[in-house]
């Protein structure tokens, strides 16, 4: 392997970020120019959100069934077992729906087109649609970006009530919570904000998802190595953008709202 | 508009005014501080076929992908159809590229699609009616000989047959130009020989202008001493003074033309490089 200088690592560096900022502003400008691919929008949709549904469902039920049990241990020092809802849905609708959805997406959707997008590449099939006078942002791109940000949200919101229902089994079967008691407390002191919250991040997570998986299929190289060189990028990439990006937002939110 | 020129390859020997389709002058490119391409110059004119031969590495393929404008040059101009495309922006390229056809060295038919799919891409693209679309998609397929695989995918077809579904997607349009990369690499002599021979009855039927890269000797000369005989439905020997006068040759070495003209001018150039290049 050749050893690359300190500044034409930071240069290359550089240059990704740059092209990645370019191709996904074409990307979202695509939106307000013709031809638009509304079948391709669809079909992505159909993949990303339909597909993602039984893996979107398990982790939600779980991990809403697991906080559930986490929180109410602690919750019995102080003897409020009762707000164990409250917290499952504070938890999962502000911040672990949102991205523990995202990261699910991000190892489904993310590396699929990273590898779908990287063949097309490394076998010209990116050069032939070029030749045949078709964008392949305005055909390709868009409509995945579109299909994420629009699925994610969906997902997002199916994510938060599995979440909130694996909770309440955990609570009703194991805690001795009644049902009553848990689902009051679920919604009892749930805010605006927290909600705006837990639904603007699924835009953000959906843009990056769908951008990171396009940009290293599009820029991959060097045959089928390169495809699965670019697929774990992708996954890795969108998953630390999602988590730097969240605690942003989160910051940003708390900020406007105050919690 | 379009430069008009004399065409030193058209008809009979007497010098008749011919379209110049593309044209390169002066063009370089390099990548990673090599140059592939050190001020390459050629026309390119109406009707006429250039064979562009080179060894592997000699920028043959990147050549194609100038006249595309899929790679922008380093230095030099382009002039594709009147147009120079150096000057062009992305979006504008998509319009003239829908003149000119592109058959790939590996195919690069769509995988996912099927042949017929594949052949209407472009025609779906345009928004021409499903029934016309049809239409023209057997055609086309039927040209190559391949109208029975509408339904098939890429790799339920072998290289040659891809080869010629990727002939068929670059005319059903009729460009005005088509580029070839290679069109019989990596094929047998038999497969070769029948893509040849669409190669000629493409040329002698619609007269359309050629680029086509090879490595292959006898294919360009399969080129330049047959034609098309409509009545035979097959390739046949030029009868009268043994050569297609609208075929040309061009030799690529290190990234410069050494050689452009005519199947008998390149039979008695002197030469050393290029005595032994087509021995």
């Amino acid at each position: 392997m050749a050893i690359i200088s300190p500044d034409e690592a930071v240069k290359e560096r550089v240059l990704a970020v740059q092209e990645y900022a370019l191709l996904t502003g074409e990307a979202i400008a695509n939106l307000f120019r013709r031809p638009r691919y509304v079948a391709d929008m669809l079909m992505q949709a159909d993949f990303i959100g339909v597909g993602s549904l039984p893996i979107v469902i398990l982790t939600g039920l779980s991990i809403g069934a697991v906080l559930a049990l986490q929180t109410s241990s602690t919750l019995q020092q102080f003897g409020v077992t009762s707000i164990t809802g409250q917290l499952v849905s504070f938890s999962m609708i502000k911040e672990i729906g949102p991205v523990l959805t995202s990261l699910m997406l991000a190892g489904r959707a993310a590396t699929g087109m990273a590898s779908e997008l990287g063949s097309m590449k490394v076998t010209e099939q990116i050069d032939a649609m070029r030749a045949l006078g078709t964008d392949p942002i305005k055909k390709l791109i868009t409509p995945r970006v579109v299909a994420t940000v629009v699925m994610l949200f969906f997902l997002s919101i199916i994510s938060d009530l599995m979440g909130l229902f694996g909770g309440f089994i955990v609570a009703v079967s194991l805690l001795g919570i009644s049902t009553r008691q848990y689902w009051t407390s679920t919604y009892q002191q749930l805010q605006f904000a927290d909600v705006f919250q837990g639904l603007i991040k699924p835009f953000f997570f959906g843009l990056i998802i769908a951008t990171i998986g396009c940009y290293y299929g599009f820029s991959t190289k060097g045959g089928t190595q390169g495809v699965g060189r670019s697929t774990t990028q992708a996954m890795v990439a969108a998953s630390v953008l999602i988590l730097i990006v969240d605690f942003f937002i989160t910051r940003l939110l708390i900020g406007i709202f105050g919690r | 508009m379009p430069e008009t020129t004399t065409d030193p390859t058209s008809g009979n020997g007497h010098p008749q005014p011919a379209e110049v389709v593309l044209e390169f002058k002066d063009v370089e490119l390099g990548f990673d501080q090599h140059l592939v391409l050190r001020g390459v110059s050629f026309r390119l004119h109406h009707g006429e076929t250039k064979v562009l031969f080179g060894v592997a590495g000699s920028g043959k393929s990147v050549l194609l992908k100038l006249a595309l404008g899929l790679l922008k040059p380093d230095a030099g101009v382009i002039t594709v159809l009147g147009q120079d495309i150096n000057l062009m922006e992305e979006k504008d390229l998509f319009q003239l590229r829908r003149k000119i056809g592109m058959v790939f060295q590996e195919s690069a038919l769509f995988d996912s699609l099927t042949v017929e799919e594949n052949v209407s891409f472009r025609l779906v693209e345009e928004h021409a009616p499903p029934d016309e679309i049809h239409q023209r998609v057997v055609e086309a397929l039927r040209f190559v000989e391949l109208e029975h695989t509408l339904q098939k995918f890429p790799a339920e077809l072998s290289g040659g047959m891809r080869r010629r579904v990727a002939i068929a997607r670059a005319i059903i349009t009729q460009p005005e130009i088509i580029l070839y990369d290679s069109p019989t690499g990596g094929l047998d002599p038999i497969t070769s020989t029948t893509i040849v021979e669409l190669l000629i009855k493409q040329r002698d039927v619609y007269r359309t202008s050629a680029l086509m890269v090879t490595h292959r000797l006898q294919d360009g000369f399969t080129m330049a001493t047959h034609c098309y005989d409509k009545e035979k439905g097959q390739m046949v020997p030029v009868k009268t003074s043994g050569t297609d006068t609208r075929t040309s040759f061009l030799i690529l070495r290190d990234g410069k033309v050494i050689f452009d003209g005519s199947g008998r001018e390149l039979a008695t150039n002197t030469d050393e490089y290029i005595r032994e290049y087509i021995s």
